[in-house]
């Protein structure tokens, strides 16, 4: 996984900016592996879905210049990446990265979040809740799973991530308390 | 196929009270009519009076009659009319479960479309402890209607006309609308004869409000799912009462379960007392409630 | 005082038992229970792991089978039931008086509750209930006043649990259909209310959130405003040239400052709802919950409520256990 990709939240701006300019499609193979290798540790995620398992869902993060398209599947699933919600996608969850994040790592109450509007589903609602239901139980850690996929380098990219988390206040990481 | 009038479920005054059952007993073709007070135990004073005239009067026109129990019971006064219902030796109709606690034992009681009958296990109950006849709740789809009917006991009744009873609640949405407290309602009710309609945001009627009730805008009509119902075994329909043009309806239904009159001259002939001017059957077939079979 | 708090995924019972729920309430995944959303509720392992969890951490599930069994295949529901009892549940939340007398012919042993969903709002319905089916405790219909709850309790044997946060039902529960007028899904018949599937969400170029529910606009929220979720009975509608929020507005039921009250009352248990709601939402009220049980029990006032935030529409209501919310 190359640095850049791990280094997303860590400087929101810049990254942003840079994303602007630089083109999208190196990142859908490292997103998909990571994907893969979540789904992988939990198979409940696509059990989860159950009808919804074969929709498109747009992960829209609000504050960066991309959309990621994600395509479950218990071995094959895949993130494309791309500037605009694609068509394709059966229903898209659009709100801050921080929010995005939140909601994966239990930080957050979705349907709070939902009310007060940083959130906004578009689409198939029914899909959008299954997937932020499936997520919830499987208390998912972004942080732990981007630095398992470094491997060897595991060890050192784990304070780094603490550190990114301190320093951008994004949550990259499962809470704790829960 | 045998017709049943439900209880009136909007508050009309003493004398319209009185007007709607007299020419009910002499001039409508119905087999059972069912009376009292259903939604809200405050209007009942109003009219109680007027009941044992209206209970001879029907009897002595060959029909049948019962008594209805409220849909909600809370309060003290309301439980103990519920146990006096029974002491008037009428059929009660149940539309609380709460009355079952007041039923002397081996009397005879009918089963109203607001008790949650959903299943044949329900139903066989209902019926080993005495339940003569059962109005299923409107929400039922024809396949839920078939499955209770071959096996329940007792004859199984359906709604076949009127503004639909959606929803009971213990908070009376006249008075909130009217920014009252339900304790200071001053019986504002009175001044929607058949329920006060809700639109959306888009301007399409939806729903009605009806004190502490709240029903369809739209008008049920059975009529196009006769034939349906009759195979399933279903042996009466429940028409339930408007403040115009309802001895028509009655009359309309009879010629249509005599072969007589087809669906859709029913239909077109009541639709303009019927409330809402517009009529739903989703609740049998349809994809909702709302939905109308023969909708363009 | 015993806290019933909600679980709608195996994540969320375990942040419940450790944010110290005495008890957690679920339901299999299907349609023999209340919140058969999307993505949530157990399968039979989990339900089994989620029973042995909690029971090692000393506290109880109950297992809701609260609709209304399908007419000609009450299999589902009879096998959640001999499920749920096989699997160790420390009681079934019913609701179908069919259901009710068949787990109690069947299942004589299993402890029965009887569902919010079945509206036993009176002494008489409440004894009835208990008398013919052996129920133990009894949801109250959220239709009730503090002063009524104490009078049940005067004239009743049976436990009594009462909700105390979370959505609230402005209608008599289990005695709606407002949502299969609209959708064709219910509470009673699908276990779910104003579902997601038919909801839409709009957003014109002004910032304007208009939200559908079976084609119904029932709800438009400006620029900046909370958008509450399109429950019918939460909706906004126009009546005689007046527009609002005709049953009810979006808020949901924060009664922690009752507690005392309700104790008072004769109350057993104190129910949380929100199966529907993340483990992070779970984790938090639970906690703060559980804080006010333990300052009741050591006879300390209730902290004030912290849980805003967290509330629909970011507004709550003490309901019906206020006699003016009539």
């Amino acid at each position: 996984m190359p640095d850049s990709a791990v280094s997303f939240p860590l400087a929101p701006r810049p990254l942003a900016a840079g994303l602007r300019v630089l083109p999208l499609f190196p990142l859908a193979a490292p997103l998909s592996l990571l994907a893969r290798r979540v789904i992988a540790a939990n198979p409940g995620l696509i059990e989860r879905l159950g009808v919804y398992g074969a929709c498109r869902f747009a992960i829209d993060p609000t504050d960066l210049p991309l959309v990621l398209l994600l395509h479950p599947h218990p071995s094959r699933a895949r993130i494309t990446v791309h500037r605009r919600p694609p068509a394709e996608a059966d229903t898209r969850i659009a709100g801050p990265l921080a929010a995005l994040l939140g909601l994966v790592h239990g930080t957050w109450d979705g349907d709070a979040l939902f009310f007060s509007r940083d959130l906004v589903i578009e689409g198939d609602t029914g899909a959008a809740l299954a997937l932020r239901n499936a997520i919830d139980d499987a208390e998912l850690d972004l942080g732990a799973e981007v630095a398992g996929l470094a491997g060897p380098m595991r060890g050192r990219l784990a304070p780094l991530i603490g550190l990114a988390e301190r320093v951008t206040r994004l949550p990259l990481r499962r809470t704790r308390e829960v | 196929m045998d017709l049943t009038v439900g209880p009136n479920q909007f508050f009309w005054g003493a004398e319209t009270w009185r007007d709607f059952y007299a020419e009910l007993a002499d001039e409508a073709p119905v087999d059972r009519v069912v009376l009292g007070e259903l939604v809200c135990s405050k209007r009942l004073p109003f009219y109680q009076a007027d009941i044992p005239g209206a209970v001879e009067r029907l009897q002595a026109a060959g029909k049948r009659v019962a008594l209805t129990s409220l849909a909600l019971v809370t309060l003290k006064r309301e439980r103990k009319l519920m146990a006096e219902l029974f002491e008037t030796g009428l059929e009660i109709e149940v539309n609380d479960l709460t009355a079952l606690a007041h039923l002397p034992e081996g009397a005879a009681f009918g089963v109203g479309p607001l008790v949650n009958c959903y299943n044949e296990g329900t139903a066989a109950w209902l019926a080993t402890r005495g339940a003569g006849r059962i109005c299923l709740p409107p929400e039922l789809p024809l396949t839920s209607v078939t499955a209770i009917t071959a096996a329940c006991p007792a004859p199984v009744e359906v709604w076949g006309w009127g503004r639909l009873p959606l929803a009971i609640s213990g908070r009376c949405y006249h008075a909130r609308l009217h920014d009252r407290a339900k304790d200071n309602c001053q019986f504002v009710c009175d001044t929607d004869p058949d329920g006060r309609e809700v639109e959306t945001l888009d301007g399409q009627p939806f729903l009605a409000v009806n004190g502490v009730q709240t029903l369809s805008a739209a008008c049920a009509n059975a009529a196009h799912q006769l034939g349906p119902l009759r195979n399933a075994g279903v042996s009466a329909l429940r028409l339930s009462p408007q403040s115009a043009g309802f001895t028509a309806v009655c009359r309309d239904f009879r010629a249509l379960a005599d072969g007589r009159m087809s669906a859709a001259e029913l239909s077109a002939r009541n639709l303009p007392d019927a409330p809402g001017g517009a009529y739903c059957d989703g609740f049998l077939t349809g994809m909702s409630g709302v939905a109308w079979s023969q909708a363009g | 005082m015993e806290l019933v708090c909600p679980a709608g995924t195996p994540a969320a019972l375990r942040a419940a038992v450790a944010a110290g729920a005495h008890t957690v309430y679920c339901g299999y995944a299907d349609d023999t229970n209340a919140r058969n959303f999307p993505g949530l509720n157990f399968s039979r392992a989990e339900m089994e792991a989620a029973i042995a969890h909690a029971h090692a951490q000393c506290a109880k599930v109950l297992v809701a089978i609260n609709t209304f069994p399908r007419a000609g295949d009450p299999g589902p529901w009879h096998a959640a039931v001999a499920d749920a009892a096989a699997a160790g549940a420390d009681a079934v939340i019913l609701a179908d008086t069919g259901l009710l007398a068949h787990t109690a012919e069947h299942h004589p042993d299993l402890r029965r509750h009887l569902s919010v969903q079945a509206a036993a709002a009176n002494p008489d319905a409440i004894n009835f209930h208990a008398e013919a089916f052996g129920v133990k405790r009894v949801v109250l219909p959220r239709v009730l006043s503090v002063q009524e709850i104490t009078a049940i309790n005067r004239e009743i044997d049976v436990e009594t649990e009462v909700f105390v946060f979370g959505g609230l039902c402005v209608m008599a529960e289990g005695r709606c259909s407002l949502s299969s007028y609209a959708t064709g899904q219910s509470p009673n018949m699908n276990g779910v209310c104003s579902p997601a599937s038919h909801v839409a969400y709009d957003e014109d170029a002004d910032g304007t959130l208009s939200a559908r529910l079976g084609g119904f606009t029932i709800h438009r929220s400006a620029r900046g405003e909370p958008a509450p979720y399109p429950t019918l009975c939460k909706g906004c509608f126009t009546s005689n040239a007046r527009t609002g929020y005709v049953f009810e507005d979006p808020t949901s039921l924060d009664a922690s400052q009752l507690i005392p009250q309700l104790a008072k009352a004769g109350v057993s248990a104190l129910k949380i709802e929100g199966r529907q709601r993340s483990r992070a939402y779970v984790a938090k009220v639970v906690r703060a919950f559980r804080a006010a049980t333990d300052a009741l029990a050591a006879g300390r006032p209730i902290p004030p409520g912290t849980l805003a935030a967290l509330t629909e529409g970011q507004s709550a209501t003490t309901g019906a256990y206020a006699k003016t919310w009539r």
